[in-house]
């Protein structure tokens, strides 16, 4: 076996804490080594080049890379070598960046490490087999989690270009957050008259199909081909009857249910459409409030239906999609502010949230658009607003920032002064964050053309004073104490994970950080892949982000799925296992590990039972070849000699040195 | 910079590629400073850790093994890390009869995110290897070893 040996510098990034020169020299007296060099950058167009021509000059068989980690570079380096003229697999990367020259600045230390990986490296390769991956075929439709806007933008993007979409929302009705804003900054635009349109698009459109009311439940299968399952939620009313006339909700004697929509505002009733523009326009009941459900007598609703649509003993439904590729939009939540108990905690009427403003802005709203204290229903004259709530900030377990609220607390101060031009807005701020396009003139004005008063600095206390409230906090740039009495508090929220986030991951196989945002496959080269092949993030899920941002990363992800559905099959990984069957006992162990499903049972031709691997089907993991009791069925790549010739190349010097001396 | 003055001593990191080796990326990404003395074998998942793998590493030579996967629930294959768990608690309480202290193992969960904790993890695992010093060379006679040294 003729192995060449290639040392990145990358710059002085590996060469500035390792003697690379070393390390290339020390790699030929590894077995099999025939060439080995240093290369100033091996992933750039001449270091990939120098990579091809060695192949050809020294008739190599193998070839390992030393230089950043294999998450970064594997498939670039596959690449070249596969140029070079060998199988793709007779490749192997030590990674002497992440793992040695950034992490240490002992040069002898490093140069002896990143030798001894490019050892392992090279031992591995030397068990390594050409491998073939297999192709299969693609089910072109796509489904998309989450009815906000990225999630409408990617649905309408995807069925745009031809492809079938299902869309599932959670709640009754699509549209997300920004179906509940009044206003969306820097344009000071209608909302709900940029959004409407697209949401009915969703409706219209032939080739989208919109489950409202539903959730994910079960995901399995590939990229490609996944089958998943999804839990239609009892409305109680038969949508395909219902017309959305809103009868029911003028009649319902319950009136006093907790109106998610209105964010708690104002009651509602407990079957509701949740807002005029609704799509679909449907109602739902909530079993928590209705009378029917509660006490078993009521059946107002059922009684002056028009269409009859009305079901109190409907159940859950589940229905099972196949598709070929999943975005998950499924957004965020607000940040519970009762946490801060010295803001008030929900102790105080007139201390409320941003969105909860919102809705008292919007014309559509509790109050038809007219600002009025919760406590008694008066026009506020000084109205607080408190930036960093649930941002920024280490001691609530959120350190950091959400990135929009800046933006809509200057928006809302705009806005305040529309509705009521007597009123003085007031801002606590920590720093002013609008670093988007035409935002930091956005701000400037709210200060400027709308004179909202900025303070710079937390708040420490509010407390109630008469029917007013006293937000006590500190002017930073005065270096004092100030006392502002406010008629109403506005407490601008961040954004957390939403609900379910983390078991939605584990459903999907997706990974999420430490607050519980999905994490895309790269920060900055992937931003909307994940590592699980065929689920792409769009929106909110994957950190807090504003509408434009939203939007472009739904549309980005439509585009993913188009450029991956472009072809009419997809090659499958090979590192997959694969049974010896001579070896191979019949037990089953590997048939009830696999948590795919990937292995199945066959007779040999003496009727004997044998595991098989479904090749396309199976996603690489190992667990079976370490169950297996024969050690019968391997994984390709990362086989059981594989393994050990990287522990062996570690281990056997020592130990002769050990017993040397 | 090496933590400890004088010899490394030789311990293995078995990370499954999606959360741990990320997370030691990202450690590595964000500069943090780690002991020199731990190289990482790349594998798929916890779930391919062969307790086998373990144990060959500390009959060879080496003087620590840790072992590092997703958050039990967060595993790129669904339950690779149960099974893991599992296998490698069994495997640890068997290390005392082979005559190694249980402390030269140990397994544990990174996630990509946290380039911090899995600085953390090294550096204690380093620590903690060093104050056991070498691992004593088990159920090997000079000629068995010599008879290995030859067989390569």
């Amino acid at each position: 076996m003729r192995l060449g040996v290639f040392i990145c510098h990358c710059g002085s990034n590996i060469a500035g804490t390792v003697d690379v020169a070393q390390v290339a020299e020390r790699a030929k007296s590894f077995p099999d080594v025939v060439y080995s060099t240093d290369t100033l950058y091996a992933c750039s167009e001449p270091g990939q080049e120098g990579i091809v021509q060695a192949i050809q000059d020294y008739n190599l068989d193998g070839v390992v890379v030393a230089s950043c980690t294999p998450r970064m570079h594997e498939p670039t380096f596959r690449r070249a070598v596969e140029r070079g003229g060998l199988n793709r697999y007779k490749f192997e990367m030590a990674n002497i960046r992440e793992h040695v020259s950034w992490v240490s600045k002992d040069q002898e230390a490093n140069t002896a490490k990143a030798a001894d990986l490019v050892h392992m490296a090279v031992e591995k390769l030397r068990q390594d087999r050409a491998l073939f991956p297999k192709t299969f075929d693609i089910n072109k439709r796509v489904m998309v989690i989450g009815g906000g806007v990225a999630g409408i933008q990617a649905a309408l993007d995807c069925a745009e270009g031809g492809l079938e979409v299902i869309l599932v929302e959670k709640t009754t009705s699509i549209g997300g957050k920004m179906a509940k804003l009044d206003k969306t900054f820097p344009t000071v635009d209608c909302s709900s008259c940029i959004l409407g349109p697209k949401m009915v698009d969703v409706s219209m459109h032939p080739n989208i199909t919109l489950y409202a009311y539903s959730e994910v439940e079960e995901v399995g299968g590939y990229v490609g081909n996944f089958e998943v399952s999804v839990r239609k939620k009892a409305t109680y009313v038969d949508w395909d009857k219902c017309t959305g006339c809103g009868l029911c909700m003028e009649k319902c004697p319950s009136k006093k249910s907790y109106d998610a929509f209105n964010e708690g505002i104002a009651p509602t009733t407990a079957i509701n459409i949740p807002f005029p523009q609704a799509i679909p326009k449907r109602a739902a009941i909530n079993p928590d409030y209705c009378r029917q459900f509660i006490k078993g007598k009521c059946g107002v609703c059922e009684k002056v239906c028009p269409t009859k649509a009305i079901n109190y003993d409907m159940q859950d439904e589940v229905v099972s999609e196949k598709v070929g590729a999943i975005v998950v939009a499924t957004g965020y939540d607000l940040f519970d502010h009762s946490k801060y108990t010295e803001y008030g905690g929900g102790r105080y009427k007139d201390v409320i949230t941003s969105m909860q403003y919102e809705r008292l802005l919007n014309a559509s709203g509790p109050t038809s658009g007219h600002i009025k204290r919760p406590s008694d229903g008066k026009e506020p004259q000084n109205v607080v607003f408190v930036q960093c709530v649930g941002s920024r900030d280490k001691s609530v377990d959120r350190p950091y920032c959400s990135g929009f609220c800046c933006m809509y607390t200057a928006k809302q101060t705009i806005l305040t002064k529309d509705h009521l031009p007597d009123s003085q807005s007031y801002v606590f701020y920590m720093d002013i964050r609008a670093p988007g396009k035409q935002y930091d003139e956005f701000t400037r004005r709210a200060m400027e053309e709308y004179g909202a008063r900025y303070i710079r600095g937390r708040v420490s206390q509010i407390y109630p004073h008469g029917d007013s409230l006293i937000v006590r906090g500190v002017d930073t740039l005065m270096g004092t104490q100030v006392e502002v009495e406010a008629d109403l508090v506005v407490l601008a929220v961040g954004a957390e994970c939403s609900s379910g986030a983390g078991e939605l991951a584990e459903t999907l196989r997706i990974s999420y950080d430490a607050y519980g945002f999905y994490m895309e496959s790269h920060p900055k080269l992937k931003p909307v892949e994940t590592n699980t092949a065929g689920i792409y993030l769009a929106g909110c899920c994957q950190g807090p982000k504003d509408i434009p941002s939203s939007v472009g990363q739904g549309s980005a992800a439509a585009s993913k799925i188009l450029a991956l559905f472009s072809r009419d099959q997809l090659e499958s990984d090979p590192q997959v296992a694969q049974v010896n069957q001579a070896r191979c006992v019949g037990c089953g162990k590997c048939i009830s590990t696999c948590p795919f499903g990937a292995i199945q049972e066959i007779q040999d031709r003496g009727g004997n039972p044998k595991a098989e691997v479904i090749e396309t089907i199976c996603q690489g993991c190992g667990l079976c070849s370490v169950t297996c009791p024969q050690k019968a069925i391997q994984l390709q790549h990362f086989t059981d000699n594989q393994i050990l010739a990287e522990v062996n190349a570690l281990c056997q010097p020592m130990m002769e040195e050990s017993f040397e001396s | 910079m090496s933590a400890h003055d004088g010899r490394e001593l030789r311990i293995i990191g078995f990370l499954c590629n999606w959360c741990s080796y990320g997370g030691a990326d990202t450690a590595g990404v964000a500069r943090l400073s780690q002991p020199t003395d731990l190289r990482i074998v790349r594998l798929p998942c916890t779930g391919r850790m062969d307790p086998l793998f373990m144990f060959k590493s500390l009959f060879t030579g080496a003087d620590g093994v840790l072992v590092s996967g997703c958050h039990p629930r967060d595993c790129h294959y669904s339950e690779g890390n149960f099974y893991a768990r599992r296998r490698l608690e069994l495997a640890k309480r068997l290390l005392p009869l082979l005559g190694f202290d249980q402390r030269r193992f140990e397994y544990t969960w990174v996630s990509a995110s946290e380039g911090q904790r899995w600085q953390t993890v090294v550096t204690k695992f380093t620590d903690q290897i060093h104050e056991l010093g070498p691992a004593p060379k088990v159920g090997l006679s000079p000629e068995t070893a010599a008879r290995m040294a030859e067989a390569g």
